[in-house]
């Protein structure tokens, strides 16, 4: 299950190893860890006090409105994608990025699949969680790379950069290249 | 109409070789089957009882001979020679195998065609009405805002997993011919005070177990917002529509339970952020997608042509045809002329390969090479000189399509039901089948004038029976086939929900029950007075008490 962060160099795969608590479990003594909602709005100043890194995970029905106050202390905000089917994060990380300008990492986890990552990036993710195919084979660098290439055209502006297709279109129309 | 540019083809290839390799995955195990449904689903695959199902997009129901012949062709070589046209102007094939699936999509793309968004939790493949462009009543066309949506909505990042699937219509007619009042969003060109033109946006119609009649969210939305409004509401619903109860995920739901002035509330909310913004369809886009619209060449001739008049004074099965089937066209001397796929006994909505061919052929020759499926699965031939009426009627009669029952009761609406569906309590297609014998006599028919009916197998409703003038319902009586019958169903712009009128039908009671049903109208009708005008006058219980006595 590789964890990857996209950067302005590519994909990076992260060797940090990150623990995410549930509601009851015990925060470590040391290691990075995930905590839920409901325990980072009653521990925040613990979680903080500690060495090392510490991030929020928001189950899918969780809004952005909860996390918004404190964006700015936080460098890793993790979304939960309880089944892959469950779409509510995408709009979340909108949100998040767009409505609250959060810029630290926003990271997919939970049921996140290579046939979404597109979507995942588009939406204004950049650390992807990536769970393995059922038949076990391999996630890699590789692989993640071949499914964000799979489109080479956007139709509608979103959160990330890519120019949609009538911005092509009118670029070509005014004699550049598309 | 519009035409790919190397981007959508580019888009559009991509697509197939995505879901290729989706296939692949599949076939070798590395995708399970509870894996691969949803990424199936969002390409129009659907397992049904015997067989998968494969959805075509006609995009808002345009189609070109071209189009229609490779239709015909994939239904020769990959099914077992037809298609099936749907209620969302879309084709079906119901016997694909898996293996084959990437051959279809990519004999499709060629064309231009794909099944991208014909299925799944995401917006759906948007409809308008089969008269676009041609409608003298229309404000505006829709076709260039129906491609404008259909561009923005593929492949939206963020809306491809809704609660529940999303569909949106069009229309520009001040009829409404596209049903805008039941779908999740229904939208309407209309013209304000000013004269500027802009969209009604309605929101929340709906069938399946819970109809509603769409409710308008807003009066007007200038086209230079409409992208950022569309998205305001997708992302309020994404949110917080409900996931854990499917049939309580859709639209409508979220509106009822926030109240029409709460989402509305939450809407403005998110629009007053992103309105006007980056995510709007650039004016020259709009443009360039416009021109591909623009009227053909007309020639200058007069309506009512001698040829025409004479025509229909020798031949009454023309003239009743050309009173049934024909529609004034906005330009003097040309008509819309309707297809009927509602032969007698025939299964509505179906078409073999053969038939398909020869509409492709008559296309051409009569009607500049357009086609059109329409929402009520007959097909449409939008330009056609009236001049050629008559000679296009007796193509038309050497092939059997020459049903002359366009709005009569024998253009029925059913779903595919027991005979297909997994979901069903009741079959639908046989009860079509019986019903349109029993109303054979096309002058009757005639008599009887205007009246939809509707029959859906189970009460997802996907026949609509909601909506129908008339409308049955299969239920399930203790292991039995039975069917209620409800009456005063609408789907245009003075939308209406049918009232249930008899419980417990057989096949053979509610077909008598209809009968009854017509004994009454034509009994109480006024001078020119439809069905459904009839009924609004005299109200349910004349017709319940005739249905009850006769029981
Ligand atoms: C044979 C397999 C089919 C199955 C299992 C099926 C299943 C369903 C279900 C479960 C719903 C309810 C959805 C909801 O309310 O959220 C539905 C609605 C609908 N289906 Fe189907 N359907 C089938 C075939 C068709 C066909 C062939 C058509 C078109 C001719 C069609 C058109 C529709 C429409 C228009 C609606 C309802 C309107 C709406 O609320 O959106 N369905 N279907
Ligand atoms: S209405 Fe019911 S029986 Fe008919 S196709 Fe839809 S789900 Fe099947």
């Amino acid at each position: 299950m590789p964890l990857v962060k996209l950067t302005a160099a590519g994909i990076e795969p992260v060797e940090t190893v990150w623990t995410r608590l549930g509601g009851e479990d015990a925060v470590p003594a040391t290691g990075a860890v995930l905590v839920p909602l409901a325990r980072w709005q009653a521990e925040k100043d613990s979680l903080l006090a500690r060495a090392d890194a510490v991030g929020v995970w928001l189950a899918a029905g969780e809004t952005a409105d909860s996390i918004s106050g404190d964006l700015d202390r936080l460098t890793v905000v993790a979304l939960d994608f309880p089944a892959f089917s469950d779409g509510r994060a995408y709009s979340t990380a909108r949100l998040l990025r767009d409505r609250f300008g959060y810029r630290g990492e926003l990271r997919a986890i939970g049921d996140v699949l290579l046939d979404q990552l597109i979507q995942m990036v588009r939406t204004g993710f950049d650390a992807l969680d990536v769970k393995a195919p059922v038949s076990g084979a391999a996630v890699t660098v590789e692989t993640i790379q071949a499914a964000l290439s799979r489109y080479s055209l956007v139709y509608q502006v979103a959160h990330d950069p890519r120019p949609p297709v009538s911005a092509l279109r009118r670029r070509l129309a005014a004699g550049g290249q598309a | 109409m519009y035409r790919y540019d190397e981007f959508d083809h580019q888009v559009v290839r991509e697509r197939v070789a995505e879901f290729s390799d989706q296939v692949a995955r599949r076939l070798s195990g590395d995708l399970s089957e509870e894996q691969f449904r949803p990424l199936r689903l969002m390409n129009g695959v659907y397992l049904q009882l015997h067989a998968y199902m494969l959805r075509v997009a006609v995009p808002y129901g345009e189609l070109t001979s071209g189009k229609m012949r490779r239709l015909a062709h994939i239904a020769r070589v990959y099914d077992r020679g037809y298609g099936h046209f749907t209620t969302r102007q879309n084709i079906q094939f119901n016997w694909p195998k898996l293996s084959d699936i990437p051959a279809i999509l990519r004999e499709l793309a060629e064309v231009e065609m794909h099944a991208i968004q014909t299925s799944g939790n995401c917006i759906r493949n948007v409809t308008t009405d089969a008269f676009a462009g041609v409608a003298a009543d229309e404000i505006e066309d829709p076709r260039p805002w129906a491609e404008v949506l259909r561009q923005w909505s593929t492949f939206h990042p963020e809306f491809t997993y809704l609660p529940r699937k999303f569909k949106i219509a069009i229309s520009g007619g001040a009829q409404d011919r596209a049903a805008t009042f039941f779908h999740d969003i229904g939208i309407r060109l209309v013209r304000a005070e000013s004269g500027d033109v802009g969209f009604q946006i309605i929101v929340g119609g709906g069938m399946g177990r819970t109809p509603r009649v769409g409710r308008v969210l807003n009066g007007f939305v200038a086209k230079s917002e409409i992208l950022s409004y569309l998205e305001a509401i997708l992302r309020v619903y994404n949110l917080h529509g409900r996931r854990d109860n499917k049939y309580k995920a859709r639209i409508k739901i979220l509106v009822d339970a926030l109240t029409l002035e709460g989402f509305r509330a939450e809407v403005d909310a998110e629009w007053d952020r992103i309105r006007g913004s980056v995510v709007e369809v650039p004016a020259e886009e709009v443009e360039r997608i416009g021109a591909y619209f623009a009227d053909p060449d007309w020639q200058a001739l007069a309506d009512n042509p001698p040829e025409l008049a004479a025509a229909r004074s020798r031949s009454a099965a023309f003239n009743g045809w050309v009173s049934a089937n024909v529609m004034a066209h906005r330009v003097p001397g040309y008509a819309a002329v309707t297809v009927s796929l509602k032969p007698v006994g025939g299964i509505p909505g179906d078409a073999t390969a053969d038939q398909m061919d020869a509409l492709a052929d008559f296309a051409d020759r009569y009607s500049l090479g357009a086609l059109r499926v329409s929402k009520e699965q007959n097909i449409v031939l939008p330009f056609v000189r009236q001049d050629q009426l008559y000679a296009l009627w007796q193509a038309l009669v050497a092939e059997g399509l020459a049903t002359a029952n366009k709005g009569l009761i024998s253009d029925i609406i059913a779903c595919p039901g027991l005979d297909y569906c997994a979901l069903a309590n009741a079959r639908s297609i046989p009860l079509a089948q019986m019903i349109s014998e029993r109303f054979s006599d096309i002058a009757r028919q005639h008599d009887i004038g205007e009246v939809t009916l509707n029959i859906s197998g189970c009460i997802n409703a996907c026949g609509h029976h909601h909506v129908g003038n008339i409308g049955i319902l299969g239920v399930d009586k203790r292991g039995e086939e039975s069917y209620q019958l409800v009456l005063g169903g609408d789907a245009t712009q003075t939308a209406a929900i049918g009232d249930i009128a008899g419980p417990g039908f057989t096949a053979e009671g509610v077909v008598d029950a209809i009968e009854t049903v017509i004994g009454v109208y034509l009994a109480q009708r006024q001078t020119g007075e439809p069905f459904i005008d009839t009924y609004r006058r005299i109200g349910l219980t004349p017709f319940k008490e005739a249905i009850n006595a006769a029981r």
